[in-house]
C-alpha cells in the first residue's frame, strides 16, 4: 500500500521509556476485526491510554499535552510478540512517521518498513541522552535524516548514524513498496516456480 | 563448503539477490486466515491482481471464531464479516478455505501438518508469528506482515534478509513431569525475549531427538518468544513416519523422490554457526512465568527473582511485577489461580490432552477454577474423544470446547477477566493479553492440569 515518502524528518518526539513493548500493547487483539485498514490510531496503546471504563489515563505520554510530534521514542526491544502489521499500521495512522528505539524486534521492524514507518535503532547511550533531553525540555526536536542515515538532537552536537539496507532506502525515499518490485520480475519468479515441485 | 539445515533450505529457494538488500525468497506454502489476510486480499483488488498459486496457498479461519455453538451464526457482526470476507476472497480465487464447521478446521499451525501441508525442507509462511511451529518437520517457517501476505498471494515470493543462524543444543534426558514447553520456557528464560532476534535457531541434540513431533512442534512454535523469526529441527524416521500418507503429501514415485531429498536435510558436521547455546535437559524443571513476557518464567518451586539480580531495566521489572500483583522473592507454589486454559497452536494438540488427562483422572477441578479446554482441531478433538480422554475428563468436572485459538489472544468471548490469574498453555503472558487487565501464567499442560485440580499453582511432580 502507497504511503507517504520519507526524507528528512524534524519533529518533537514522544517518550515511552519502556522495555519490551510488545504488539499486544501497540494494538490489542479485539481491535483486528477489521477488514479494511482504517480507523487503527484510534486503538494505538488503547489499554496504556485509556482504563477500562474508557477514561483517559492521564499520566501515559500520548494522553500528556506536553508531548507532541511525529517521532515515537520508545525502550529496547520494541515491537515483540505477534507478527500484527496493524501494530505499525496504528502508529503511522496515529502520526508518528519514525520509531526510535535502542532495539526493535524483527517482525514488527519490517512490517514498519512495508508501510512507511522509519524504525531508527540507536546505542542504548544516545537513546538515554534522548530520554533526558525530552524530560527536560519536552519541545527537543529531533532530526532523522534519512538520505545521510543520521539522526540528532537539534541545538547540540549529539548525532549517530543509523542502519538501514540500501534497497529499504530507496523504497523509504520513494515512497515504494516490495510488491511493485515483485510485480516486474513475475516471469523470473514464475520460471523459479516451474521448478519447484509442490 | 559445509552447510547449516538452515542455509540448505534456503539457499534453494533463493530467485534473486540484491546487491544491498534482501534475497528474493520463493514460498512454497502460504497458510491464511481470516485476521491477516483481508487487507492484502483488498491490496490484491486495487492492483487488479489474481493469486498467483491457490495450489499452495491453504485458508483456515481460528483467530476470531467462537468455541461454542460454532453451528450457530457467529454472534459479533465484526467477527463475522470478517469471517466471510476470508471465505469470499479463498473462493475468488480458488483457494481450499476449512471454515468454521469444515471437518478439517482448526488452527492453522496444528492443521497444517495434521493434513501434510508441512513437509520438510519447505518455506512455508503465515501472517502469524507462530508460523515457526513448522520448522519441527525441517521447513523454514515464519511469520509475516499483511503486506508481506499480499506479496507472497501476488508473487509467491517474499523480500527478506537472511537471518543470522544460531544453534541450541540440549543435551541429556528430561526428568519426569518435565515437557518440551519446560524445555522451550528455561531457553527462553536464559536468553531474554528478544535474545535471538535477528537469528534463526537450530535444535539439536538428545533432548529433541528424543521428542515427539508434537513436543517439537511446542519447542518450534515458541521459537518467537525469544525474538527469532523460527525454529528448525532436522528432519528424521519420526518425522517421515508422521507424514507419511497424509492428505497433501506425496505418495508413490513422488514420495520416493521427496525422500532422496528429504535425507539431505541436516547441518554438515563442519558448519559454524553466528552463535551457539548448550544446556543441559536433566537440569531442567517444570517452569512457570510470573511476569508479563514470556522471558520471565523459572522453575516453579524457584522464587520470583529480586530486580537487582538482573540485567536491565528495574522500572520496566518492578511494573510488570506490579500488573501481576506479585512481589519479588515470592514463593510461585500455592499462589491462587482462576482460570485455567489449555489450547492453543503451542499446547492444543493430542499429546497435550493426553499429558493434562493423566494428571486429572481420578481427582476433581478445584470448585472456584474455570477451566477452558479448547483442541487445536476437530481431528484433535475427535481423538480426544476416540481415546476415552473425554469420558475422564467430564468425570473430573471439565467441559472440551470447539477448535480454535480461543483465550491465547482473545479476539472472541474466551476473555480472562481483569485481575484474574490463569495457568495457560499458551504462548504469551503480556499484560491484558488474554483479555483487558488478565494475568496470565504460562505453563505445561501437566502444571496447567495441576493448577486445575488443586486450584493453587503446584508442582505437578507431587502429583504422580
Amino acid at each position: 500500500m502507497a504511503y507517504d515518502k520519507f526524507n528528512i524528518l524534524k519533529s518533537s518526539a514522544v517518550p515511552l521509556p519502556i522495555e519490551n513493548v510488545d504488539t499486544d500493547q501497540i494494538i490489542p487483539a479485539r481491535f483486528l476485526k477489521a477488514t479494511e485498514r482504517v480507523g487503527f490510531g484510534d486503538n494505538l496503546f488503547r489499554d496504556w491510554r485509556y482504563n477500562q471504563d474508557n477514561t483517559v489515563k492521564v499520566d501515559f505520554p500520548l494522553n500528556d499535552s506536553k508531548y507532541s510530534g511525529s517521532i515515537l521514542v520508545g525502550g529496547k526491544n520494541f515491537g515483540s510478540g505477534s507478527s500484527r502489521e496493524h501494530a505499525a499500521w496504528a502508529v503511522y495512522d496515529y502520526g508518528f512517521r519514525c520509531v526510535v528505539s535502542s532495539f526493535f524486534a524483527d517482525i514488527f521492524r519490517n512490517n514498519c518498513l512495508n508501510v512507511g514507518v522509519l524504525p531508527v535503532q540507536i546505542s542504548p547511550e544516545f537513546l538515554e541522552e534522548i530520554f533526558t533531553a525530552i524530560n527536560e525540555n519536552p519541545e527537543t526536536k529531533l532530526i532523522v535524516d534519512l538520505p545521510s542515515q543520521t539522526i540528532s538532537l537539534e541545538g547540540t552536537n549529539s548525532s549517530e548514524s543509523f542502519d538501514i539496507n540500501s534497497y529499504k532506502k530507496e523504497n523509504m525515499l520513494n515512497g515504494f513498496d516490495d510488491i511493485d518490485y515483485l510485480m516486474n520480475i513475475k516471469d523470473q519468479i514464475g520460471e523459479f516456480a516451474k521448478n519447484t515441485p509442490l | 563448503m559445509s552447510n547449516t539445515l538452515f542455509d540448505k533450505v534456503w539457499d534453494s529457494h533463493v530467485v534473486q539477490k540484491i546487491e544491498g538488500g534482501p534475497d528474493v525468497l520463493f514460498i512454497d506454502r502460504h497458510l491464511v486466515h481470516e485476521v491477516t489476510s483481508p487487507v492484502a486480499f483488498l491490496g490484491l483488488k486495487n492492483r487488479g491482481a489474481k493469486v498467483m498459486s491457490p495450489e499452495r496457498t491453504f485458508a483456515t479461519a481460528d483467530h476470531n471464531t467462537p468455541t461454542i455453538n460454532q453451528h450457530l451464526p457467529v454472534a459479533d457482526p465484526l467477527s463475522a464479516n470478517q469471517l466471510k470476507a476470508l471465505e469470499e476472497n479463498a473462493a475468488e480465487h480458488g483457494i481450499s478455505y476449512w471454515g468454521l464447521g469444515h471437518e478439517k478446521n482448526g488452527i492453522v499451525h496444528v492443521v497444517g501438518p495434521e493434513y501434510g501441508i508441512t513437509q520438510p525442507g519447505a518455506t512455508i509462511v503465515c501472517g502469524d508469528s507462530h508460523t515457526s511451529t513448522h520448522g519441527a518437520f525441517g521447513a523454514i517457517a515464519f511469520g509475516i506482515g499483511t503486506s508481506e501476505v499480499e506479496m507472497v498471494l501476488s508473487t509467491q515470493c517474499i523480500m527478506q534478509p537472511k537471518p543470522k543462524s544460531m544453534r541450541i543444543t540440549v543435551n541429556g534426558s528430561l526428568s519426569k513431569g518435565v515437557t518440551p514447553k519446560d524445555v522451550a520456557l528455561f531457553i527462553i528464560s536464559q536468553l531474554s525475549t528478544s535474545g535471538a532476534t535477528g537469528y534463526f535457531v537450530e535444535y539439536a541434540g538428545d533432548v529433541f531427538k528424543s521428542l515427539s513431533m508434537e513436543g517439537r512442534m511446542t519447542v518450534c512454535n515458541l521459537s518467537i518468544e525469544m525474538g527469532a523469526r523460527g525454529g528448525i529441527i532436522a528432519p528424521d524416521e519420526k518425522t517421515f513416519e508422521y507424514i507419511k500418507g497424509r492428505e497433501f503429501t506425496p505418495k508413490g514415485a513422488a514420495w520416493d523422490k521427496a525422500m532422496d531429498y528429504w535425507s539431505t536435510l541436516e547441518t554438515d558436521a563442519d558448519a559454524v554457526f553466528d552463535k551457539e547455546y548448550t544446556f543441559d535437559g536433566s537440569a531442567i524443571e517444570p517452569m512457570i512465568t510470573y511476569g508479563t513476557n514470556p522471558g520471565m518464567g523459572m522453575g516453579i518451586t524457584n522464587g520470583i527473582p529480586t530486580a537487582e539480580s538482573l540485567d536491565g531495566g528495574v522500572s520496566t521489572y518492578k511494573k510488570s511485577l506490579d500488573y501481576m500483583g506479585y512481589k519479588e522473592g515470592d514463593s510461585m507454589i500455592g499462589k491462587k489461580i482462576d482460570f485455567v486454559f489449555l489450547g492453543s497452536c503451542t499446547n492444543g494438540r493430542i499429546e497435550d490432552f493426553r499429558a493434562f488427562t493423566e494428571i486429572i483422572e481420578g481427582r476433581k477441578k478445584a470448585d472456584h477454577v474455570t477451566a477452558w479446554l479448547v483442541p487445536g482441531s476437530h481431528k484433535v478433538l475427535n481423538a480426544i474423544k476416540e481415546e476415552g480422554l473425554l469420558d475422564k475428563l467430564e468425570e473430573a468436572g471439565f467441559e472440551l470446547r470447539e477448535p480454535g485459538c480461543s483465550a491465547c489472544l482473545a479476539m472472541n468471548d474466551d476473555k480472562i477477566p481483569a485481575g484474574k490469574y490463569a495457568v495457560s498453555t499458551s504462548n504469551r503472558n503480556f499484560e491484558g493479553r488474554q483479555g483487558p487487565g488478565s494475568r496470565t501464567l504460562l505453563a505445561s499442560p501437566t502444571v496447567a492440569a495441576a493448577a486445575a485440580v488443586m486450584g493453587v499453582v503446584t508442582d505437578p511432580r507431587s502429583l504422580v
